[in-house]
């Protein structure tokens, strides 16, 4: 059995956000966790080629870098690739995500990653792919290789698979025809009783989870027009002064940039483990573009910049954080007669 | 509107406005540029953002 392996500059031993930028590059055989998933799946099972590749680049260049990658695998005359598993890491799911999607649909072999149900990958790419639920924690990294393993194994042979609970892969919304016992009327009124009970139900068909959002009608006049800076990239003032944690923040600031034209990087800190801040910190309007807005707001094309710009942390977030603090921001942009945000993100 | 270098998550959870940004490390600037062509870089990206909330096109 021929595998190609995926790794980030993390996992692939490169180093850490400072290697981030690296471009794809391809080792023969299998590396750090490589050799790992090679023992755990046995037999003849050997990693050919291992791609690693910068989770920045991975982002930033993700159409060239997957072309790329296809062609490795292609070469490498792969049965099977693997990608991760991923854990929390956003980027890295994202490009292992797009990764699987792409070998599955233009080279036609099994392909198998691994992320946390929050990780942005696996809502892009769970409908599409069988995404191991690794959770969070990557010192499961061996459990999480072996239930890889084990549902690798089945694609392999063409093993019928099993539901998401029993083979521990991420629900993918798909829905299965199935003989059962009890018709859906009965089925049916045992889970609102259940509900009504307040006891445990399990929903057969789960709605998805981002409803649309309507969009708000254009700027007729944006020389009038009052706008509101938002950053997730966690810029806040030297000290932190409301605690805004760096990792699923559960808070938001609003700080002051009243007869500032330009944010200096000994006024700021940044709170947001997920990304390198250096560049942001020698000029936090690299991620808050007070500056040029300001600029515009003397130039007249802009009516008024808020004087004061709102800011968290996006990194690891959870809807149910994120979806709140997204209201409270809103609410409050409402109130002080905002026509428009611009949000930055990393 | 949003400025990100991930647009397809900003997609994926229904941004209607976005612009695609300068990377991840810095949304709005460009680390390799001269000040003055980072301050460029970055008024280009800002009147894209004003231009995207002008409009009524996805």
């Amino acid at each position: 059995m021929r595998i190609v392996h995926y790794l980030n500059q993390f996992f692939g031993g490169l180093g850490g956000e400072e290697r981030a930028g690296t471009p794809l590059e391809v080792r023969e055989g299998a590396l750090g966790p490589g050799k790992l998933l090679e023992q755990l799946l046995g037999g003849d099972a050997k990693v050919v080629t291992t791609l690693i590749c910068g989770d920045n680049h991975a982002v930033e260049n993700q159409d060239a870098m997957v072309a790329d990658a296809i062609e490795k695998v292609r070469q490498a005359e792969a049965d099977l690739f693997v990608a991760g598993p991923c854990f929390q890491a956003g980027r890295y799911g994202m490009a292992a995500g797009a990764l699987c999607s792409a070998v599955q649909s233009k080279l036609s072999i099994p392909v198998i990653t691994g992320m946390a149900d929050e990780n942005p990958g696996a809502d892009l790419y769970r409908e599409f792919l069988y995404i191991v639920d690794s959770g969070t924690n990557a010192a499961r990294m061996r459990e999480v290789f072996m239930t890889m393993a084990n549902l690798a194994r089945k694609m392999m042979s063409k093993t019928p698979i099993g539901s998401p609970k029993e083979e521990g892969y991420l629900t993918r919304g798909l829905i299965r025809d199935q003989f059962v016992e009890k018709t859906a009327g009965e089925r049916l009124v045992d889970m609102v009783l259940a509900k009504v009970k307040g006891e445990l139900f399990e929903s057969e068909m789960v709605p998805t989870a981002f409803a649309p959002v309507p969009m708000p009608p254009s700027i007729k006049d944006l020389t009038k027009a009052k706008i509101m800076l938002i950053t997730d990239g966690g810029l806040v003032p030297k000290g932190n002064p409301d605690k805004i944690q760096g990792s699923v923040a559960t808070r938001w600031g609003s700080y002051s940039i009243d007869g500032c034209d330009d944010l200096k990087g000994e006024d700021y800190e940044i709170s947001h483990g997920g990304y390198d801040p250096q560049f942001v910190h020698q000029d936090p309007d690299r991620l808050v573009p007070l500056d040029v807005m300001r600029q515009l707001e003397k130039e007249g094309v802009i009516g008024e910049l808020y004087d004061e710009f709102l800011s968290t942390s996006g990194l690891a977030n959870p809807l149910s954080n994120t979806r709140r603090m997204g209201r409270e921001m809103a609410a409050k942009a409402k109130q002080l007669g905002i026509d428009a945000i611009i949000l930055t993100s990393t | 509107m949003q400025i990100t270098a991930a647009l397809p998550v900003a997609k994926m959870v229904g941004a209607n406005r976005t612009v695609l940004g300068n990377g991840i490390v810095h949304v709005v600037g460009d680390a390799k540029a001269t000040p003055e062509k980072e301050k460029e870089v970055r008024r280009k990206l800002v009147e894209q953002a004003l231009s995207a909330l002008q409009s009524d096109e996805k």
